[in-house]
C-alpha cells in the first residue's frame, strides 16, 4: 500500500499522528513526515490517518 | 425482510457512519438521504480555501470507494418525518425509505438574525458550497463587509475577506471574539492580532436592524443599524450568530430534541422518557451526548472530528447490533469517550485545542508569552479540560494524553 500526502494541502495539525504514529510524526520543526509504503496489515489505522485530516491531504493508492 | 441501514444526512457524520459500518463487516443495504444535492464534502475550507478561491468547489468532495457496496445516495432528498413504529422515513417528495436501524445525520443550519428583508443582496450565512460561492463574489477589494458574530465563522471569514482586501468590521454582543470556546485572556489576544491587521471590532453590541437600496433588480443591503445606536456603512452582511440543530423532521417522533437529538454513550437516540430506543442513532454536530471524560452531561460538540468519532461509534454498535446479541453487548461495553479537538486559521495565527474549553472555570499561559506564540492550560475545579495554543502544535499535542477517563 502506497501513501502520498499532498505537501502543498498539509498544514501540519497532526491529527493523522494520533491514528498512526507507526506512518505518521512531526519533526523537531513540527512539520510532517511519513512512510510512503505502509504493509496491507496497517490499511485500517493508516484510513483512519486519512479520515481525521482536516484538509483531506493524505492519499492512499493501492 | 433483509437488514438495511438508513442514514439521513449526507455530510461528513453520515459518510463516515456508512464507512464505519463496512469497515465493522457489515454487508446489508446502506441508503443515504442528503439535503443538499452534493456528495459528501469538507466544510472548513469553505470560510478559508473556497471562499478565498484558491480550490475549487471539487477539491473539498471528499474520496470514497461506497459505490463498490451496496450503498445508494439520495441526494436532493431532505427527511420530512419519522415513523418509528414503521421504521420509515418519509421525504419531501413524500416518498418512504424503510429502515432496520437509523442513523441520524442532520447536522445544523446557521442562525439568522430575524428581520425584515433578511433575504436582501448582500446578505449571507455560509454552512454551504453554495454560500461559500455566493459570497466569494462579493468578497472584492474595498466592499465594505460587516460580519455579524464572532465565532469560529465569523473570525475565519473576517481573516479570509481582509486578506481579499475588503474593509471588514465585526460585531458581536460578547466582549471579544471566540470569548466562548477560548476565555478572556486568549479571546483578548486574538482580538489584538485581527485588529493588528485591520479587522475593526464593535463589541457589547448586536444588530438592531438594517436598511436597503434600490438596485433596480431588487433591494441590496445598505446600512446596519446597531443596538448601541450606531449606523455603519455595508455592502456584504455575514451572519454568523451560531447554529440550530436540524430536527424539525423528527417533531412528532417522541425522540428528545432538546437541543440536537440526545443519545446515550453508544449514539442511541433517547425518548423524551428517557427510553433509549434500541435501533435509532444520531451522529455529528446534530447529537447530544455524554463524555466520561468530563462527566455525565450530554453535550452537543461542534468540532470537526466529533462527526467522525461518533459516526465510528455509532458504525461499530450497529453492525454489531445487526450481526449478534452477544457481538451487540461486547461492543456497548466499550466506553465512548472521544477527545474534542478543534483548529482554527486566522491570518497568520494557528490555533488548535484539545478538550472541553468551554468548561473551565480558569485559564493559565502553561507556555510561551502572550505576545507571541503561547499555549493555555484549561481548568474546571483546578482539573485541566482542554488546552489550546497560538502556534506551538508540539507542546499543545503533548497534552492531549491528559484527556482520558478519570
Amino acid at each position: 500500500m502506497k501513501i502520498n500526502v499532498d505537501m502543498d494541502k498539509c498544514q501540519h495539525y497532526g491529527q493523522c499522528v494520533f491514528e498512526a504514529p507507526e506512518i505518521f510524526t512531526l519533526n523537531n520543526d513540527d512539520k510532517l513526515e511519513y512512510l510512503a509504503e505502509a504493509d496491507e496489515i496497517q490499511r485500517a489505522i493508516v484510513e483512519s490517518a486519512r479520515d481525521v485530516c482536516p484538509m483531506q491531504a493524505i492519499f492512499i493508492l493501492d | 425482510m433483509s437488514d438495511s441501514v438508513l442514514i439521513v444526512g449526507a455530510s461528513m457524520g453520515g459518510l463516515r457512519t456508512a464507512e464505519a459500518l463496512r469497515r465493522n463487516g457489515y454487508e446489508g443495504r446502506i441508503d443515504i438521504l442528503g439535503d443538499e444535492k452534493h456528495a459528501p464534502y469538507n466544510r472548513p475550507p469553505l470560510s478559508k480555501e473556497v471562499l478565498a478561491g484558491s480550490v475549487s468547489a471539487e477539491a473539498v468532495t471528499f474520496n470514497h470507494n461506497l459505490a463498490e457496496s451496496d450503498t445508494h445516495f439520495h441526494l436532493g432528498t431532505r427527511a420530512v418525518r419519522l415513523d418509528i413504529e414503521n421504521r420509515t422515513v418519509h421525504d419531501q417528495t413524500d416518498g418512504e425509505h424503510a429502515f432496520s436501524a437509523l442513523v441520524i445525520a442532520t447536522g445544523l443550519r446557521p442562525r439568522q438574525l430575524n428581520l425584515p428583508d433578511i433575504d436582501a443582496v448582500g446578505i449571507h450565512i455560509l454552512r454551504t458550497l453554495e454560500d461559500a460561492m455566493e459570497l466569494r463574489l462579493e468578497l472584492v477589494p474595498g466592499a465594505k463587509v460587516v460580519i455579524v458574530g464572532s465565532g469560529f465563522i465569523g473570525c475565519e471569514v473576517a481573516a479570509t475577506a481582509k486578506t481579499l482586501g475588503c474593509e471588514v468590521t465585526v460585531v458581536t454582543t460578547d466582549a471579544h471574539p471566540m470569548l466562548r470556546p477560548l476565555g478572556m485572556e486568549m479571546a483578548r489576544e486574538l482580538q489584538k492580532r485581527h485588529q493588528a491587521q485591520g479587522v475593526q471590532f464593535i463589541t457589547n453590541t448586536g444588530v438592531q436592524d438594517i436598511e436597503t437600496r434600490d438596485i433596480g433588480k431588487g433591494l441590496a443591503i445598505a446600512n446596519v443599524i446597531l443596538v448601541s445606536g450606531q449606523t455603519i456603512e455595508c455592502d456584504v452582511l455575514v451572519q454568523a450568530i451560531g447554529s440550530l440543530p436540524n430536527t424539525e423532521w423528527l417533531s412528532d417522533s417522541n425522540i428528545n430534541i432538546t437541543d440536537g437529538v440526545l443519545t446515550d454513550g453508544t449514539m442511541r437516540a433517547v425518548t423524551n422518557e428517557g427510553e433509549v430506543l434500541p435501533n435509532v442513532f444520531a451522529v455529528g454536530d446534530v447529537a447530544r451526548f455524554p463524555n466520561p471524560i468530563f462527566d455525565d452531561v450530554a453535550r452537543r460538540v461542534e468540532h470537526w472530528n466529533i462527526p467522525i468519532e461518533t459516526a465510528r461509534r455509532a458504525g461499530a454498535v450497529i453492525a454489531a447490533l445487526l450481526r449478534s446479541p452477544v457481538d451487540l453487548v461486547e461492543v456497548v461495553k466499550q466506553p465512548f469517550a472521544p477527545i474534542p479537538s478543534f483548529w482554527s486559521d486566522q491570518f497568520d495565527i494557528k490555533m488548535l485545542a484539545f478538550g472541553n474549553l468551554g468548561l473551565a472555570d480558569e485559564c493559565r499561559l502553561i507556555d510561551g508569552d502572550i505576545g507571541g506564540d503561547c499555549v493555555w492550560g484549561y481548568y474546571r475545579n483546578d482539573h485541566m479540560v482542554g488546552v489550546c495554543g497560538i502556534g506551538m502544535g508540539a507542546v499543545v499535542r503533548s497534552y492531549r494524553n491528559h484527556f482520558t477517563i478519570a
